[in-house]
């Protein structure tokens, strides 16, 4: 409990008010803000790397559209949807805490737990197939990801696009790996944030955690919504 | 600038429900769009329209989700400035990868 939540009219506390703020919607003003200026350099991050897939993909065409036929666009699909679905309950969550809703916050909570869980589970087994020794399906080519000798092999008719294939390999495992560890600190955080709503700490007046974790989780989302569509999607017509 | 503790309720602004489920529908509806779309070839028109959706798609869940329609103008600002930079990011690195040979270049002169 922070202490010192006096008003400077003297007088009554406010719970959960620390003092060098007037008012809660200061208060929450300066968290949301606080937050939006973490996401920016969070931005950037990620852009940097989608900044080198465009270049990359430019330079390397024909190795990034062999690569990325390769990925399972289903499962990619599905964990979109996934992820969708998660930023909702994050939002009714969100909506629960405003409106004092105890029990639906908790339930939106552990949905969101259960679908972020999901996702990983579904990118494990994408990367473990991905892991295996893999062959391309329209042809006798061979794409092996690190096999015992040298990364990234390409044997067969692929042979020639070697180079854009393995960039192709070695931005999607960056850009969804480092997606996918932001998704594990994000469970993290929500299994506190869970764990404050269970022990019922959260009030109309006080449920910025709430409010700052559904903002950290939608961003994750919003870099998704952007990898999807270029890893799985932008090289499968023709 | 005076603040009042009861003004903190008037700052709040509670989106209802519905609106969520909607922005759910059309970021659902926007994702078949985008997977039907990306079979079709389009020819350099297929990038253009991956991330059209993609940007769409972001601006629902940035204002919607994430309350920015109704956030304060310093926080407009912040984020703006944010997609701001990865737009300068983004241009100036591919106006140079993007237009290398489109004019030749001088011959050396030593």
């Amino acid at each position: 409990m922070p202490e010192a939540a006096v008003t400077h009219h003297g007088g009554h506390a406010i719970p959960r008010l620390q003092h060098h703020f007037d008012t809660m919607a200061q208060q929450k003003e300066a968290a949301t803000l606080g937050m939006w200026v973490f996401l920016v350099t969070e931005i950037l991050f990620f852009g940097g790397m989608f900044c080198a897939y465009m270049i990359y993909r430019m330079w390397h065409y024909d190795g990034f559209v062999a690569a990325s036929r390769e990925l399972d666009l289903a499962l990619g699909a599905v964990n979109t949807a996934v992820l969708i679905g998660s930023s909702l309950t994050v939002a009714l969550g969100v909506h629960a805490a405003q409106t004092g809703k105890q029990r639906q916050l908790v339930w939106m909570l552990v949905a969101t737990l259960v679908l972020g869980v999901t996702f990983l589970v579904i990118k494990y087994f994408e990367y473990s197939s991905k892991l295996e020794l893999h062959e391309a399906h329209h042809a006798a080519a061979m794409i092996r990801l690190f096999p015992a000798a040298g990364w990234f092999e390409v044997t067969g008719e692929l042979a020639p696009l070697a180079s854009g294939i393995r960039l192709f390999m070695v931005l999607y495992f960056a850009m969804t790996g480092m997606h996918a560890i932001h998704m594990i600190i994000g469970i993290g955080i929500l299994a506190v944030i869970l764990w404050m709503a269970i022990k019922g700490e959260f009030t109309p007046q006080w449920y910025a955690p709430v409010e700052i974790f559904g903002l950290y989780w939608h961003f994750v989302d919003i870099v998704w919504i952007f990898l999807f569509p270029l890893l799985y999607l932008v090289n499968r017509h023709g | 600038m005076a603040f009042h503790p009861q003004d903190a309720e008037h700052h709040e602004h509670i989106i209802p429900t519905k609106v969520y489920y909607a922005i759910f529908a059309a970021l659902m509806v926007l994702t078949v769009i985008t997977v039907a779309v990306a079979w079709v070839d389009l020819g350099f028109l297929n990038i253009i329209v991956a991330l059209g959706v993609a940007v769409f798609k972001a601006s629902l869940v940035v204002l919607y989700f994430m309350h920015v329609r109704y956030a304060s103008r310093l926080t407009w600002v912040v984020v703006g400035s944010g997609f701001f930079w990865l737009l300068i990011l983004l241009t100036i690195t591919l106006s140079d990868y993007l237009t290398r040979g489109w004019m030749p270049a001088p011959p050396l002169v030593h």
